[in-house]
């Protein structure tokens, strides 16, 4: 028997060839890494944006009004109402009492009145969360020798008040309760649209269409509808949803008096843009989910006599529910992330309100922000830093549900 | 009902805009010529020469593409042929968590960690605060989870018995790799590539936050530049009165951009319906 014979080149390469693939194996592997570390670098930027020292200066201390060596604890409700008023305007008082009088308002309420609306904060100066803990001394002589009389604290920009105080033009004041509900109404919009629109199209196409040359074209053409960029349907929403058919979506044919005008940048063209985007989506994840249900279930019920109808109703869709429901939750936290087509279809961002129905004007989550990065002052950068955590627990929340929903489809 | 549904809305992309578009070239300040080869854009001196807007939208492009394809391949490469099952399992929700976090997420991540960055290694005087760079490099990690995921596809579907083949013959485990199975899958990863560069092509809100505003052709990634998209946020972002020539040409960038971003879409399922190899 003769042994293997293997050319010259192999045999005085194979140790090289094999440095080589560790070489690339390293590589390889380098770039995988690096990917994971995008992740951890983007979130460790925001986490970084939202917590730090802040300096805060306030018009007057508080010893000047309520005296020295007493903190505002010691005070009961009626003494801090009675405080509150003997320091701003009449006028500044009634207003609040206007907005929610002072005997519903509990004392910690009234206490924070005190504090935003009479020693009325301003941030001097913030610092970011890598900076308050590497640079903390100095940070506290910057204090300490600049701003003798202002109050330096960590300030977590997340926070309870932050998510329950609307938009304002004041950091201090500024949270994301308008933008967060102008998120929900938007997204309830699109669910209510698109939902029903998408599964009956997936229905059609998986159980009814023929293979003929019509429904292809409807094939491929969900299948390109889904590559389209975001900004041309907010295009799209701006030319039909808010120009021609402005009449219905500002509310104008219900007679509807809460607009404060005529033009169609409403919740409702908000939500039917959204429910354009994410209908492709939808139509191809239900798609995916009829396709899995198995025929023999079909057959099963034919054979027992149940028409298509029933068989679709009764069988086929209770069948890949859990599957359609896992695609319309991804859709929709990409309808909740979505900014561009919001800003071309919204335009106004800087809104204080609640909305209060279909056809108010809106902001969302992203936009809000959009708008907060976009301001040069730092405060807002942090501001923008809280929001996006609010918006990524959002979306990690649904990314949870539908994970959980899919494994359940499994099993 | 439903799905004629889908075809109404093309047809109302394409009508719709189509028609304010239109509504922009059949204007007297403009002509067709100098939409497409002009190199100014400047609505306010009836100037529109879309080749401002482009040169910025390709170098965003570029640079993504330059942090999106090598790394969204070797990640591929990794995930299909050198990974464990339980690595697997810890890098895939990863990328899909990289890829469900929202693009102005992106934006401010491009504005307050990519920007400083860049500043800090080439120095303040030659990088601008708005940069085409920082926002490139930045839509290149949101684009790279696509990248990885289609290539992945791509290369697990190479069956298993032509690395058995290649082992067999001696290969080492990389040369299989890179001469073997990246080869067999070069439809499935010509597709992702052109992908990726449609969705870097439409991807809007990282460069109209951090590429900067106005329209400029330059070829310094350091300087601001407006691409297409980022020009259609900041325009239609602030008050715009309808049926105005800069409204309507805002629907004529717009068409450019949905045949733009059609074609490749359409070139890639080409693609892979073509040159797939089947293997029986």
């Amino acid at each position: 028997m003769k042994a293997p014979q293997f050319s010259p080149y192999f045999e005085n390469n194979l140790k090289g060839r094999q440095r080589l693939g560790g070489v690339w194996m390293n590589i390889i592997r380098a770039m995988t890494l690096m990917s994971v570390l995008f992740l951890a670098v983007l979130l460790l930027t925001v986490i970084n944006q939202t917590f730090g020292y802040v300096i805060i200066e306030t018009e007057l201390s508080p010893e000047e009004i309520i005296g020295e060596n007493r903190t505002f604890s010691d005070f009961n409700k009626l003494e801090l109402i009675a405080i509150l008023q003997e320091n701003i305007s009449k006028g500044r008082f009634s207003t609040l009492e206007r907005e929610k009088s002072m005997r519903e308002r509990s004392r910690d309420e009234v206490s924070d009145l005190i504090y935003l609306e009479v020693l009325q904060p301003k941030i001097v100066e913030t610092w970011k969360l890598w900076d308050s803990i590497t640079h903390a001394d100095e940070i506290r002589q910057e204090h300490a020798t600049n701003y003798p009389k202002a109050m330096l604290i960590f300030k977590s920009w997340l926070s309870s008040d932050f998510i329950r105080s609307a938009q304002s033009s004041k950091p201090t004041e500024a949270g994301v309760r308008t933008a967060l509900l102008g998120s929900i109404w938007s997204i309830l919009v699109t669910i209510v649209v698109a939902f029903p629109l998408g599964v009956g199209a997936a229905t059609y196409l998986e159980e009814y269409a023929i293979d003929n040359r019509l429904n292809r074209i409807i094939q491929t053409n969900i299948n390109n509808l889904a590559g389209v960029p975001s900004i041309i349907y907010g295009m799209l929403g701006l030319a039909i949803f808010v120009r021609a058919l402005s009449a219905l979506t500002s509310g104008q044919i219900f007679g509807d008096s809460l607009t404060t005008s005529d033009n169609g940048r409403t919740l409702l063209s908000a939500g039917l843009t959204l429910a354009l985007l994410v209908l492709p989506i939808i139509i191809i994840n239900t798609q995916e989910a009829i396709r899995a249900v198995p025929d023999s279930l079909r057959q099963a019920s034919y054979g027992l006599g149940a028409t298509k109808l029933q068989t679709i109703w009764h069988h086929v869709l209770p069948n890949a529910l859990p599957g359609i429901l896992t695609g319309t939750i991804l859709a929709i936290s990409r309808a909740i992330g979505e900014t561009a087509p919001l800003v071309v279809v919204g335009a106004a961002t800087y809104i204080t309100f609640d909305p209060k129905g279909l056809f108010s004007k809106f902001t969302t989550l992203p936009i809000q922000i959009y708008q907060w990065s976009s301001r040069p002052q730092v405060e807002f950068q942090h501001l923008a830093g809280a929001a996006i955590l609010v918006l990524l627990t959002l979306l990690l929340t649904l990314n949870r549900i539908a994970i959980l929903l899919r494994n359940r489809f499994k099993n | 009902m439903c799905a004629a549904f889908s075809i109404l809305i093309t047809f109302g992309i394409i009508y719709e805009i189509g028609k304010e578009a239109l509504l922009f070239f059949g204007s007297p300040e403009v002509n067709i010529r100098e939409f497409l080869f002009g190199t100014r854009w400047q609505p306010q001196a009836a100037d529109f020469g879309i080749l401002p807007l482009l040169n910025a939208t390709l170098t965003t492009t570029l640079f993504a593409m330059i942090v999106a394809l090598p790394l969204g391949l070797g990640v591929a490469i990794y995930l299909s042929e050198y990974a464990t099952k339980r690595i697997r399992n810890l890098l895939k929700p990863v990328l899909e968590i990289l890829a469900g976090i929202p693009t102005v997420v992106y934006g401010f991540f491009a504005l307050t960690f990519m920007t400083p960055l860049l500043r800090s290694i080439f120095g303040t005087d030659v990088v601008n605060i708005y940069n085409t760079a920082s926002a490139g490099l930045v839509m290149g990690i949101l684009i790279l989870p696509l990248v990885a995921s289609m290539c992945e596809d791509a290369l697990s579907a190479v069956p298993y018995n032509l690395r058995e083949a290649s082992y067999g013959l001696g290969a080492t485990k990389i040369e299989t790799a890179l001469k073997i199975v990246v080869p067999a899958a070069i439809s499935g990863l010509a597709s992702a590539v052109i992908l990726a560069l449609s969705r870097a092509v439409g991807e809007t809100m990282i460069v109209a936050m951090a590429a900067g505003a106005g329209a400029k052709l330059t070829f310094n990634p350091f300087e601001s530049a407006e691409t297409m998209t980022g020009h259609i946020v900041r325009i239609s972002g602030g008050d715009l009165s309808y049926d105005s020539i800069d409204y309507n040409s805002l629907f004529a960038i717009a068409i450019t951009l949905f045949f733009l971003t059609l074609l490749l879409n359409i070139a890639s399922q080409k693609i892979v319906k073509k040159f797939r190899r089947r293997y029986e």
